[in-house]
């Protein structure tokens, strides 16, 4: 469905690179996410998919049309929605729509059946100016408007920035209906959460693509142990961890420290009696499951070392 | 074409939602031709005399009283000091100083000469030529009655040969300054809606980034911009119309030329202005941006198109640059057309320039738009 080869992206004359030599394929009918931080390139990836940007080397394909040869026939199958907010605020609801229909040369009616579970949830509104709307259902109208001409790819440039968590939950309830009609998804976010949702995904960092696999062998394939690490003096317990000897890797992950040990057959009483050396009390450690952020700060460290 | 209908549905929808900028469009622009064209005039109306008469004779008397009965002279200073009287013009009390010297009357009889000194204020060098001419005339129309009543029996008077001139003033009998002015603001309050509306309409899409969703879609480069040339076509043509409806009557202006010259010509000349706006909103992108590079070309060319100033009297390079300068072309026609009832015929040589430089810039508009980034 799309083929990416050697796709290489640079701003500023070459001081920046956005994108290294990306190579990237996506099957028809995939729900694929493409996770990492900001100033990753996922948005200057999307960009070129869309052909709203030139690269500087490589090919990019969509059903076999090239981005800059076929940037006609990419525009009629690719449905897309940018990371930042981009219908007319002045328009209501309903002339939103029906202005990216008629613009397609399609109508509302005639694929109304595709947008229809997520535009009846904001139908009751359809008077109201866009500029009006809550962000959730903002992002509602972005994913119609970017739907409502049928296309074969559709492109969602981080769709859940932004929203509350019941509105990303909705969302990603819509996107997965939306891979039954057999409509290939390409996703971008930031929030690792989000991964677990996809058929598969690619970790990419500084321009640079880490993995791509399905969420379950990326966290199958971590191959350390993991533990949540807790104590009184959170600041004082990343400190001691850093200067622990049989530590691989720690870091903050919300109210508990990651600990991950150099080795495989690590036996916890090694760390208690460590922190317990260094006057740590109300110690709590425990093994858990890697989640798909854990094995990405890994990928990440294993890169940069 | 169908598109475009839709572009164009989505731009109109726009522009009715926003009342208070189309209430701006349509009131701005004739309140600023009443002002414009009542505030903007080149007739002098008072002129502040200060007056020494050093010889206080009976002739001196005459000679002053003269200057008080013409309307355009008011008498602010009347003292025996040549200094003070400067110094009147330097504090900006007076506008012109005449000095009659002692012995003014007797030299007159005796020697059949006198002489006059008169200094005039020429900060503003128009103002003091017109100041120049008027005190020039009545000094000369005085020395005429002098001749006539001293040296002249009557009968001899009637018999005098002389070469009388007289002027007729063509298509302005009276030389009012307001029929000269109305249509020349007129042009440039459709320019300016002209060159920024559009323009300023396009970069806001780039600025709130819904170019972005549009460029995604089929929709052409010459659609799109077309799509926001005709609405502020349509609005401008609105304004003019306005401005000749309240305009005309207010004014007196005689039109002489048929309104359909008129919107012909202003046609041809609103597709050259809007596609310029827009060619400029490809360079920038920021309305800021745009804004402070309309207003720059605008201040050039609405100064350079002879709106105050006749441009036959401008240097070569000057004319030069008005070969490029749309304003000056329109400024030309609306005048000919209204003034002295020009057909399609006698504007040709505004008209062809205008066709050509509209054709021209739409083209580089569209060229320059991209729909993708490098």
């Amino acid at each position: 469905m799309v083929k990416i080869e050697n796709l290489s992206k640079s701003y500023e004359n070459g001081q920046i690179h956005a994108l290294k030599n990306i190579n990237l394929n996506i099957e028809r009918g995939e729900l694929f996410g493409l996770i990492g931080p900001d100033g990753a390139g996922k948005t200057s990836l999307f960009r070129i998919l869309t052909s709203l940007l030139i690269p500087d080397s490589g090919n990019a394909l969509i059903l076999n049309y090239n981005t800059i040869k076929d940037y006609k026939e990419i525009r009629k199958i690719t449905g897309y929605m940018p990371g930042r907010f981009s219908l007319y605020q002045d328009l209501s609801v309903e002339e939103n729509l029906e202005f990216f229909a008629s613009v397609f040369g399609t109508t509302i009616k005639e694929n109304y059946y595709l947008i229809e579970d997520i535009y009846k949830q904001i139908e009751p509104f359809k008077k109201r100016l866009a500029g009006k709307l809550s962000g959730g259902m903002k992002q509602k109208l972005a994913l119609s408007c970017a739907l409502i001409h049928k296309p074969e790819i559709l492109i969602l440039d981080e769709p859940t920035t932004g929203v509350d968590a019941v509105s990303r939950k909705e969302f990603w309830e819509m996107l997965l209906k939306l891979k039954k009609q057999n409509i290939t998804i390409l996703v971008s976010t930031p929030y690792m959460d989000e991964a677990i949702l996809c058929d598969r995904i690619a970790l990419i960092k500084n321009g640079e693509i880490l993995t791509v696999e399905t969420p379950q062998n990326i966290i199958n394939q971590f191959d350390k142990k993991i533990y949540n690490v807790k104590s009184q003096s959170m600041y004082k317990l990343m400190k001691d961890l850093r200067g622990f000897e049989h530590t691989h890797s720690t870091f903050l992950f919300g109210q508990f420290v990651h600990f991950i040990p150099n080795k495989i057959d690590f036996n916890t009483e090694y760390l208690e009696k460590y922190l317990l050396d260094n006057n740590h009390s109300d110690i709590f450690i425990k093994e858990i499951m890697p989640s798909i952020e854990d094995c990405f700060m890994e990928l990440d460290q294993a890169k940069s070392d | 074409m169908r598109t475009i209908f839709f572009i164009l549905q989505k731009e109109f929808n726009q522009i009715k939602r926003n009342l208070f900028m189309l209430q701006l469009m349509i009131i701005l622009p004739v309140v600023q031709l009443i002002v414009l064209a009542n505030a903007a005039t080149m007739d002098i109306k008072n002129i502040n005399l200060a007056i020494v008469d050093r010889d206080v004779s009976t002739l001196s008397r005459q000679l002053i009283s003269k200057f008080e009965g013409s309307p355009f002279f008011t008498i602010t200073y009347r003292d025996f000091s040549e200094k003070e009287a400067l110094n009147q013009i330097l504090i900006n009390e007076a506008d012109a100083v005449i000095v009659i010297p002692e012995n003014f009357q007797k030299k007159l009889i005796k020697n059949d000469k006198a002489k006059l000194q008169f200094s005039v204020n020429a900060i503003n060098g128009m103002s003091a030529g017109i100041t120049n001419y008027y005190i020039q005339s009545i000094i000369l129309d005085f020395n005429k009655k002098i001749i006539s009543d001293w040296k002249m029996p009557s009968s001899e008077l009637k018999n005098m040969k002389s070469i009388n001139v007289k002027f007729q003033h063509w298509y302005n009998k009276e030389l009012i300054f307001n029929i000269f002015m109305v249509p020349g603001i007129l042009v440039v309050l459709v320019t300016i809606m002209g060159m920024f509306l559009p323009g300023l309409n396009l970069v806001r899409e780039k600025e709130i980034g819904t170019i972005e969703q549009i460029n995604v879609t089929p929709i052409k480069k010459y659609q799109f911009i077309l799509g926001k040339l005709i609405p502020f076509l349509i609005i401008s043509f609105i304004e003019l119309t306005l401005g000749l409806l309240v305009g005309i009557p207010l004014f007196s202006v005689p039109v002489v030329g048929s309104f359909l010259v008129l919107y012909g010509a202003a046609l041809v000349y609103l597709f050259a202005v809007l596609g310029f706006g827009l060619l400029l909103s490809t360079f920038a992108n920021t309305q800021q941006q745009l804004m402070f590079l309309a207003f720059f070309v605008l201040i050039i060319y609405i100064l350079m198109s002879g709106i105050f100033t006749p441009t036959e009297s401008m240097p070569d390079w000057g004319k030069a640059i008005n070969a490029i300068n749309p304003i000056y072309y329109f400024m030309n026609a609306i005048r000919m057309i209204i003034l002295k009832g020009a057909g399609f015929y006698d504007i040709r040589s505004q008209i062809f320039p205008l066709l050509i430089y509209g054709i021209i810039v739409f083209s580089l508009a569209i060229f320059r738009y991209r729909k993708t980034a490098v």
